[in-house]
């Protein structure tokens, strides 16, 4: 047999099984790489840019859902993921980062803001408020309005007149809780 | 005629036979253990990142929820590691001198992502996507272990072939709760014993459809 073709035969062999195709002619998600000046494959869009659902994603930020159940539910579990470190699962401003040496937050059951209009509570999400950064990137407008609905839920919780309350639950807080 | 072989010529024979069988089982048994050693499979290797980042602390420690940073899991393919502005939601305030962290300063100052090192990661033939498993109640611990307690992170899991198949012959066992997926000790399954059953009819999911090579090798 013609050595040379062995010879070839193994080489091109020993080259496929290299590499087994792990890798692709493709960037994955936060791949180095050698085209952009700053050596990553995640590229910010050029200024300007917008995405397709941008209209749809600024309306929601003016356009108030209507309070559900739903909505307070959504609400509850992103305010847990977002904001309950800081500003403690009641709203007083207590939770782990600030007893680490964050600034405290203001609790949510001041006069201040329970007269807050609910899109107050949007725009600082949105836009940050002194030393609390935006969470623009993490909590969509739809979430924005969800999260403001539940610190509402939070300040009726610890704001609630005992008349508003109904014989039954009365009886309930009168039995302390039981 | 005279003699070809020599008296001996039948022990030396059988000796060599015994030994290439020998040889053989041994290299076997070398390839299949170095085939499932983590130095293939990566599990519990550290890499060297640019900040020493402690999910322990973090998570552990602060009780942050996986999503704080990773916020995309739910939603998209990629579970996305966290921007260097969100690192500084706290570190603009706390441990503002460190040096551990002057390259998240620096990257902030510069408007340069900080180079992570990747830890869990397939080869590029496989396709995985992270919101439908969340969606469906996988949790984050079945394939990533215990991260509240890597001071350092480690793959937990080998990524091969057989433990994703593993759960997709018969995920039922392994799903959760939607709104406990990212939580790391949740043992609240024996409530139901019925849980595992409405998962997997709630969702419609067909384990015989799930071993399909179609579904990861797209
Ligand atoms: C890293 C800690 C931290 C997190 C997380 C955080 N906040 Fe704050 N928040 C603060 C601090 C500190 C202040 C006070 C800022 C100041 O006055 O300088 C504040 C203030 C506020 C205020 C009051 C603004 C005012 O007029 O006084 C609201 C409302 C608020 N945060 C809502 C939220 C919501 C909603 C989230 C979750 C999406 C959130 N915060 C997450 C730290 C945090
Ligand atoms: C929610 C607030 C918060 C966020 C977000 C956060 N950290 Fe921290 N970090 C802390 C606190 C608090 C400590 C101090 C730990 C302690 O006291 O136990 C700390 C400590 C550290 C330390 C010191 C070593 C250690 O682990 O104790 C490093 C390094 C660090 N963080 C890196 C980061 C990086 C990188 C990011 C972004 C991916 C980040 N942190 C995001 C709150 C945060
Ligand atoms: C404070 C921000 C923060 C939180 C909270 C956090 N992570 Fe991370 N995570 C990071 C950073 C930064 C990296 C990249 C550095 C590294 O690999 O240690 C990372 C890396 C990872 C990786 C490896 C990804 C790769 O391929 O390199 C996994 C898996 C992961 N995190 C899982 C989790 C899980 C599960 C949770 C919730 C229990 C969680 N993380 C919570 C910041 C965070
Ligand atoms: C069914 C298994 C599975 C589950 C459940 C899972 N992951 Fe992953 N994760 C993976 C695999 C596989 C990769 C590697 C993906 C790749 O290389 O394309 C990965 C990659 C990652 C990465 C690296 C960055 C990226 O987007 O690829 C992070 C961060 C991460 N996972 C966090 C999480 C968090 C947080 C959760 C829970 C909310 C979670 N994962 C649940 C299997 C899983
Ligand atoms: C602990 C269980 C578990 C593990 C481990 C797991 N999966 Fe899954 N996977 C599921 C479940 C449950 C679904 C949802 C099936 C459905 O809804 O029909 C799913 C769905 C998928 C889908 C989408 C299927 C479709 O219909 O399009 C892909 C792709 C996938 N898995 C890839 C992987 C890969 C790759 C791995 C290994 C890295 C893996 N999975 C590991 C449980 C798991
Ligand atoms: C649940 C997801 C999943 C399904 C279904 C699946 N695979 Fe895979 N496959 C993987 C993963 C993950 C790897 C990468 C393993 C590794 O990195 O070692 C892989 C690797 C492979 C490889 C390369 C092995 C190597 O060592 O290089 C082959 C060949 C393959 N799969 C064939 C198939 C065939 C044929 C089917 C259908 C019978 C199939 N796979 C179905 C997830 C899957």
């Amino acid at each position: 047999m013609n050595a040379g073709l062995v010879i070839a035969t193994l080489l091109t062999l020993a080259v496929s099984t290299c590499d087994q195709m792990r890798h692709q002619p493709r960037y994955d998600y936060a791949e180095p790489s050698k085209l952009f000046a700053d050596g990553t494959s995640l590229q910010a869009p050029p200024d300007g840019t917008i995405a397709r659902d941008d209209p749809t994603w600024q309306a929601a930020l003016t356009d108030r859902p209507p309070m559900t159940a739903a909505l307070l539910a959504r609400g509850r579990e992103r305010f847990g993921i977002y904001c309950a470190v800081c500003h403690d699962l009641a709203g007083y401003g207590q939770g782990i980062v600030p007893s680490r040496g964050f600034p405290h937050p203001p609790s949510y059951h001041i006069d201040r803001l329970r007269n807050a209009p609910s899109s107050y509570l949007v725009d600082v999400i949105t836009h940050g408020h002194g030393a609390m950064y935006s969470y623009a990137d993490r909590v969509s407008p739809a979430d924005r309005w969800a999260i403001a609905a539940y610190i509402r839920a939070l300040q009726l919780s610890q704001d609630a007149p005992a008349a508003s309350l109904t014989d039954d639950e009365r009886a309930k807080l009168d039995g302390g809780g039981k | 005629m005279p003699q070809i072989f020599t008296a001996s010529a039948d022990t030396r024979l059988r000796t060599a036979a015994l030994l290439l069988v020998a040889v053989f089982v041994v290299s076997l048994l070398f390839t299949a253990g170095f085939m499932n050693s983590t130095y293939l499979t990566s599990v519990g290797w550290v890499v060297t990142q640019p900040v020493p980042f402690s999910h322990e602390h973090h998570v552990g420690g602060l009780g942050l929820d996986c999503r704080y940073c990773h916020a995309s899991v739910e939603v998209s393919a990629q579970a996305s590691l966290p921007a260097t502005h969100v690192c500084m939601t706290c570190h603009s305030q706390i441990w503002t001198g460190a040096p551990v962290l002057a390259p998240v300063r620096a990257s902030l100052a510069d408007n340069k992502p900080l180079h992570w090192q990747r830890v869990a990661r397939l080869p590029d033939y496989v396709y995985f996507n992270h919101s439908i498993h969340i969606s469906r109640g996988v949790p984050c611990v079945e394939c990533h272990g215990r991260v509240d307690r890597m001071p350092l992170l480690a793959r937990a899991k080998p990524f091969t072939m057989e433990f994703c198949l593993d759960c997709h012959r018969d995920p039922g066992p392994h799903l959760r709760p939607r709104d406990q997926v990212t939580r790391m000790d949740w043992s609240g399954w024996h409530e139901d014993p019925q849980f595992a059953r409405k998962q997997l009819q709630a969702f419609g999911i067909q384990p015989d459809k799930l071993t399909n090579c179609y579904i990861c090798h797209r």
